[in-house]
């Protein structure tokens, strides 16, 4: 992964969620608030505004960590905690360089999921993020470790991913506002699942093109 | 969507000066962030408290800013949790030597940012601890979940808390303060209509004509149950028998009430509540030291109310009735 790679990832991340927005303030006006989509296309609009300033860091790891505390400092909710605390960790496994190789790019994911799940508590099944990331990264690590190159591996999971959204639907929450409605939220995809397969798709779209 | 706004995108800001305009004497906004602190901080070795949380909740929580309640109110977007480094900077504002208290709560977003703020005010020096109040009867607890959520039963631990801080008790002792309030409140909701996040420009749900939402939250979010509309008397009785089970009480337990609406319920009818809450008490042979009546912990423009019970022993009792000079709250006679 090249950190211009990086870069368009969240610029592209960015639009798919923009585009979705009013999608993901649906999902969760009917198990949360009403504000996923919202919160999310804030937070990512002043992360494109970031890397696109004059004297951005062009290393993956600083690059990776402005990332981090733009969403940190601009989403809010639980989504801005989850995702600034898994960029913020991810930004330690990636080098001080401009570019790295695939096993660096998939440990750094690790760390971020592993950040994810140590800041929300959040286990498989409990109606959450963590339902997509868990698998989908499962998928990246067992794909790579076959010898299956990572472009090959980012549209994979980039479609898993989708699935795996969808398959939260039946699941009663037991993390996040959600569970406040206990069976009530049932039936329902969570919307969190939903934007984590856009970065998935925004990932895939990159790597593949490139 | 009809409301009293310019830009959506601004309202909160917008807010946060139009409460520094009206109430320069109490409270003041630190500059380039959505935190307001009192104008004149308490003295130097007291323990500072902080709460916020998400906007749409007002006069939580800017207008509980002052002397006996807190010393910073970090606020988020509408129903939106502040981001860490605008709580760090509400546990600047309000540290004066001897620590800060954080009332956090309980909904994921808040509990993890508030949190994260903790972790680096203490990594500058500050001792900071935390509570996390979880008053709401309508959510099962358990261990395997979030959780029960925190409503309108958090002004009761800001109060207990604020007045355990103002007569110099030492963090740990202001934390056990809030502690045992958060283990003697409970609270429930319900919603006769819901309300409308400006960012999103619809109503979070809709409601058939004779409907109501039970064990609603204070974020817009539908209830945990949907019945049809119950007279004012029959809906205190099935809450405040909600509470009392939760609460364990006995005959003769002491208490103070919160009768709050929750953004578009006239005083009108939140006082019929309160008649019949009044009423339970005499009937159940509790002793009421005080009621409070009117708009508390708010969500935006949802019509419907919140009930809450906290039991109190001698020193909550103290605690609760203590003096407070806030916009939103002021009772007894100040020394400062």
């Amino acid at each position: 992964m090249t950190s211009e790679q990086f870069r368009r990832i969240w610029f592209r991340f960015g639009e798919l969620v923009t585009e979705h927005r009013d999608e993901l303030n649906r999902l969760d006006a009917a198990i949360g608030d009403a504000d996923h989509g919202t919160n999310l296309a804030r937070g990512l609009a002043k992360v494109a505004a970031d890397l696109g300033a004059d004297g951005s860091p062009t290393h993956l790891a600083a690059s990776c960590r402005q990332v981090g505390m733009a969403l940190l400092s601009t989403v809010g909710g639980a989504s801005g905690a989850l995702w600034g605390s898994a960029l913020l960790r991810a930004a330690g496994a990636l080098p001080e360089a401009e570019t790295c190789d695939t096993a660096t790019a998939v440990a750094a994911a690790r760390q971020a999921v592993d950040a994810i799940q140590s800041r929300g508590h959040a286990e498989l099944g409990d109606k959450t993020m963590v339902d997509v990331w868990r698998p989908a990264l499962a998928l990246l690590e067992a794909s790579v470790a076959e010898g299956m190159s990572g472009r090959k591996a980012a549209v994979a999971v980039a479609e898993r991913a989708v699935t795996l959204a969808d398959e939260t639907a039946p699941l009663v929450a037991r993390r996040g506002r959600a569970s406040y409605l206990g069976a009530r939220s049932a039936g329902h995809v969570d919307p969190g699942s939903v934007s984590t397969a856009l970065f998935w798709r925004a990932v895939a779209d990159i790597v593949a093109t490139s | 969507m009809k409301k009293v706004l310019n830009r959506v995108e601004d309202v909160v800001d917008e807010a946060l000066e139009g409460f520094q305009a009206a109430f320069p004497t109490y409270l003041r906004r630190v500059e380039g962030t959505h935190v307001l602190t009192r104008t004149r901080p308490k003295r130097t070795g007291l323990v500072g408290l902080v709460s916020g949380g998400g906007s749409g909740h007002e006069p939580a929580h800017g207008g509980y800013v002052g002397y006996g309640m807190l010393d910073a109110a970090v606020a988020g977007e509408v129903f939106t949790s502040p981001t860490p480094d605008q709580v760090l900077a509400g546990i600047r504002a309000a540290d004066r030597g001897a620590g800060v208290l954080l009332i956090i709560k309980n909904y994921t977003g808040d509990v993890m940012n508030f949190e994260m703020a903790q972790e680096l005010a203490q990594s500058d020096g500050i001792r900071v601890e935390a509570v996390v109040v979880d008053d709401d009867v309508a959510v099962d607890g358990s261990l395997y979940t979030t959780g029960r959520r925190g409503i309108a039963g958090t002004v009761f631990v800001h109060k207990a808390a604020g007045a355990a801080a103002e007569q110099g008790a030492s963090l740990d002792e202001v934390r056990d303060a809030a502690r045992a309030a958060i283990a003697h409140v409970r609270s429930m909701g319900f919603a006769l209509a819901p309300c409308t996040v400006p960012a999103a420009g619809e109503p979070t749900f809709t409601l058939g004509t004779t409907e109501m939402e039970l064990g609603i939250g204070i974020h817009g979010e539908p209830g945990t149950e949907r019945r049809p509309v119950a007279t004012a008397d029959d809906l205190a009785n099935m809450i405040l028998g909600r509470l009392s089970e939760d609460l364990a009480l006995t005959p003769g337990s002491r208490l103070a009430a919160m009768v709050n609406g929750m953004g578009a319920t006239p005083l009108l009818e939140l006082a019929v509540l309160a008649r019949r809450t009044g009423q339970w008490a005499r009937e159940a042979g509790h002793q009421m030291d005080v009621m409070w009546l009117g708009e508390f912990m708010t969500s935006l423009e949802m019509a419907g109310a919140s009930l809450t019970l906290m039991r109190l022993d001698d020193r909550l009792a103290a605690l609760i009735g203590a003096p407070a000079d806030t916009p939103a709250l002021r009772q007894g006679v100040v020394h400062d």
